[in-house]
């Protein structure tokens, strides 16, 4: 069977992350807040940013979906915590980049931190918006005027 | 049906002999679309080849035959579905097309503020849309017929639900999720005793069983063409002469008047008076293929062999332990909606799609049924004539690996 193929998208890393979500609370005092469905299955992504003097100080996601969906919003929130506003958008647009084909050289993929290892996704076509939801309710909060 | 003739139904399906990521294609998505047959393929291509024009316009000879071929595909779709007269057949782009006419035309000129509209909670968006925002259009009330707790149609809250206040029902004839067929005659003899018109949505229907729209009664029954082996984008609409003549025109443009002034206008008899502008010719004429094929094989033999795969699913899908599924457990069509515990829904599409078999994961349009039924989304097997019991052997080695993958090993 193919299921040795699926190890590249269920990682340990990502299946770690989706069972034991890091950072997956409300913020009651977030500065912005964006929520990002996806219609075609029905999976929620709300992603809460605090920003101070330009920097991300903290970041939280609530939500529900698939594996990838969950995991994707657990590593984002690792990834661009204590990064400037201008950084995390620039980790945006590499994610969205990928996202639709567009190519980034590995030192601009290792931006991502441990994001980075889902942008093995993109190997499934079908599942990339799962895994890039996330990335833009972030790019969506931070683009808010607050 | 034996070995023999599905071998040679399936011989008929060249897409069903690939492999889908390096396995044997186990095709289980016929509740999404159907693939078409290699026949009618050839049919439509030598349609193109030697008789297209179009319709209903022009006096030479290819657009007479053109036209008398579109108009034999309406015969050909009344006899299928037993409509007393061709006219009360209306080509539309699908079923979601047929419901939203019904609901802006029908509904647009019969809905007041305070009447009542009844739909039952299974209903694919198609048919709770149109009539949801009717509703609010005009101020009239939406009411939801609920699910007995074995999951299947409640008759007794069809019989609070409808009242001297209701107009309209919408009800499905057979849901895309519970995999089972609603008692639609009944409901349409509870509906005509306080004179409410009977919307059926019959997508999930029509390819599986034979359908009688005189017997059950029904006022108007919608379904689509890609959903049994024609092209997408042909559907149709059958609706009471009665009811189709007093309706206003749904749409307004070429072939669909009688007399057009500077100020003024009347409209053609049925069934133009619905179609305006060129219809999907080759659709229609492809829907037709498509029925001459189905007949071939015999529509109650089809639902017999479906019935017997479909036993053979669930015998075997219950014994996994692991697996939830909705719906009734008897009397079963081929559709099976299932979670596996622990994994999300879309997590098992991609896997069973690793081991070559092509399910749909999600909300399956009907948002308000998942949360009735306390899910988000479901996994969905569903079968078709075609398929085989090798592909539910396939499907249960497939789901057996697929908890092995996320629950076992972690």
């Amino acid at each position: 069977m193919g299921l040795n193929n699926l190890r590249t998208l269920y990682q340990a890393l990502v299946l770690d992350h989706a069972s034991h979500p890091r950072n997956k609370k409300e913020m009651k005092e977030a500065t912005a807040m964006q929520t990002v469905h996806n219609p075609s299955c029905g999976d929620t992504v709300n992603i809460f940013v605090k920003v101070q003097n330009e920097k991300i100080v903290d970041v939280s996601f609530t939500g529900s979906g698939c594996t990838i969906s969950q995991a994707s919003a657990s590593m984002l929130t690792q990834s661009v915590k204590d990064k400037s506003v201008s950084e995390a958008l620039e980790m945006t647009k590499i994610f969205s980049d990928l996202a639709i084909g567009k190519e980034h050289t590995s030192d601009e993929i290792e931006k991502l931190g441990d994001a980075a290892v889902l942008t093995q996704v993109m190997q499934f076509p079908a599942r990339i918006k799962c895994a890039t939801i996330s990335w833009w309710a972030l790019e969506q909060a931070l683009l808010k005027k607050g | 049906m034996d070995k023999e003739a599905i071998t040679k139904i399936r011989n008929d399906f060249p897409i069903l002999k690939q492999k889908i990521n390096g396995n044997r294609l186990a095709y289980l998505d016929n509740a999404a679309t159907m693939q078409m047959p290699v026949p009618i393929l050839h049919k439509i291509n030598s349609f193109y080849q030697t008789s297209y024009a179009n319709v209903h316009r022009s006096v030479d000879t290819l657009g007479f035959n053109a036209t008398k071929q579109y108009e034999e595909a309406r015969g050909k779709v009344a006899s299928f579905i037993n409509a007393a007269d061709a006219n009360e057949i209306i080509f539309t782009s699908g079923c979601t097309d047929s419901l939203n006419l019904v609901a802006a035309t029908y509904g647009e000129q019969n809905i007041h503020e305070q009447d009542e509209i009844v739909l039952t909670i299974m209903e694919h968006h198609s048919n709770l849309l149109p009539w949801q925002q009717l509703a609010k259009r005009k101020g009239a009330i939406l009411k939801y017929i609920d699910l007995t707790e074995s999951q299947t149609l409640d008759l007794d809250d069809v019989k609070k639900k409808i009242t001297a206040k209701t107009k309209i029902v919408a009800i499905a004839h057979a849901s895309n999720i519970l995999g089972m067929m609603n008692p639609i005659e009944e409901v349409i003899k509870i509906a005509h005793q306080v004179e409410a018109v009977v919307v059926v949505d019959g997508a999930q229907a029509v390819s599986h069983f034979p359908i009688d729209v005189q017997k059950l009664d029904a006022d108007f029954y919608a379904f689509s063409g890609h959903k049994m082996l024609a092209p997408t984008g042909i559907g149709v609409l059958y609706g009471k002469k009665n009811l189709l003549n007093q309706m206003p025109p749904y749409r307004f443009g070429g072939e669909m008047i009688g007399n057009v002034t500077k100020y003024n206008a009347t409209w053609a008899d049925l069934p133009q008076k619905f179609e305006a502008g060129t219809p999907n010719i080759i659709g229609a004429i492809g829907l037709g293929y498509a029925i001459d094929y189905l007949h071939e094989i015999g529509m109650n033999r089809i639902q017999t062999y479906e019935n017997e795969l479909s036993k053979y699913l669930m015998q075997k899908i219950e014994k996994l332990d692991f697996v939830a599924i909705y719906g009734p457990k008897e009397n079963h069509t081929g559709v099976f909606s299932f979670n596996l515990k622990n994994i999300h829904p879309h997590d098992v599409a991609t896997a069973l799609d690793m081991q070559g078999i092509e399910v749909r994961a999600g909300h399956h349009c009907a948002q308000p049924l998942m949360r009735r039924l306390g899910v988000e989304s479901t996994v969905r097997a569903s079968l078709s004539f075609y398929n085989n019991k090798e592909d539910i052997d396939q499907l249960i080695a497939g789901i057996s690996e697929t908890e092995e993958f996320f629950n076992g090993t972690k």
